[in-house]
């Protein structure tokens, strides 16, 4: 479905993820994080571009993972992306919803 | 569907076993809680209090006996070395699938901000001194006060 955002049409699917990520700039992301009640800080961007590097080389995301990033703990992660850090912060970054269990 | 619009707020574990399968289900239950913003907190109990044991809890065990889906005669589930063969196997595949060791996922629960709690009853049973638990362990409380813990909407409370 389409949405606009930042007073730019996106697609996103049912869930809120945006589909094309070459549809994603800053002023999205920024859009996005306060639809989720979030006021971005350098260090949510340094989060937030952490995950798009790691998903433009196809790692797969899990907490485990971004804890050992050496970017960010997972203490840290949850406080900067409260509740459901992993889908509130991917969702923000514009990047696919992880499929983790962990 | 009325209760907070069905939704789970809090999920509330209790872990009774330390066998390896039923600890990770804990676990991993408990994590994926936090992972979708919901509550978690868990009570560890009876044997499940090995769990939080600093000294057992990196050689706990797959139950190779006892359990059918090992697909193995229960007398060579029994044979020396048996469990350990099998667990030794199974760790190599959770690490495949980026499961963590129970002292690092213990790490990664209290990090998540899940709350752990030690059952008085077994604690004291089974002769446990405080210093025997995981430092992120909350407190040594008894099934009472977990109960009150577990009031209010949209609590779930699961049996392992």
């Amino acid at each position: 479905m389409e949405k606009t955002i930042a007073g730019k049409i996106i697609t996103v699917n049912e869930e809120g993820y945006l589909t094309d990520f070459s549809q994603w700039d800053e002023n999205v992301g920024t859009e996005l994080a306060s639809e989720a009640n979030i006021d971005l800080t350098p260090r949510h961007w340094e989060v937030l571009k952490y995950l798009q590097k790691e998903q433009q080389n196809q790692v797969a995301l899990s907490i485990r993972r971004v804890g050992k990033s050496g970017v960010v703990d997972i203490k840290e992660f949850y406080s900067l992306f409260p509740n459901a850090p992993l889908k509130t912060s991917t969702k923000i970054a514009g990047i696919p919803k992880p499929a983790s269990c962990i | 569907m009325t209760e907070n619009n069905g939704k789970i707020k809090k999920m509330m574990i209790i872990l009774s076993k330390a066998s390896l399968e039923n600890v990770y289900a804990a676990f991993v239950l408990a994590n994926g809680a936090r992972m979708e913003g919901i509550e978690a907190e868990l009570f560890f109990t009876f044997f499940g209090l090995e769990a939080i044991n600093k000294k057992k809890m990196d050689s706990l065990h797959i139950a190779t006996v006892g359990n059918p889906a090992m697909h193995m005669p229960t007398m060579i589930g029994g044979l020396p070395g048996m469990e350990a063969l099998a667990t030794t196997m199974m760790k190599k595949e959770m690490e495949k699938v980026d499961m963590p060791e129970v002292p690092e996922f213990l790490d990664i629960l209290y990090a998540s901000g899940v709350k752990m709690w030690a059952c008085k009853l077994a604690f004291d049973m089974f002769h446990y001194k405080e210093e025997d638990l995981y430092e992120g362990v909350d407190d040594i409380i008894t099934v009472s006060d977990f109960y009150k813990r577990s009031e209010g909407e949209g609590v779930h409370m699961l049996f392992i």
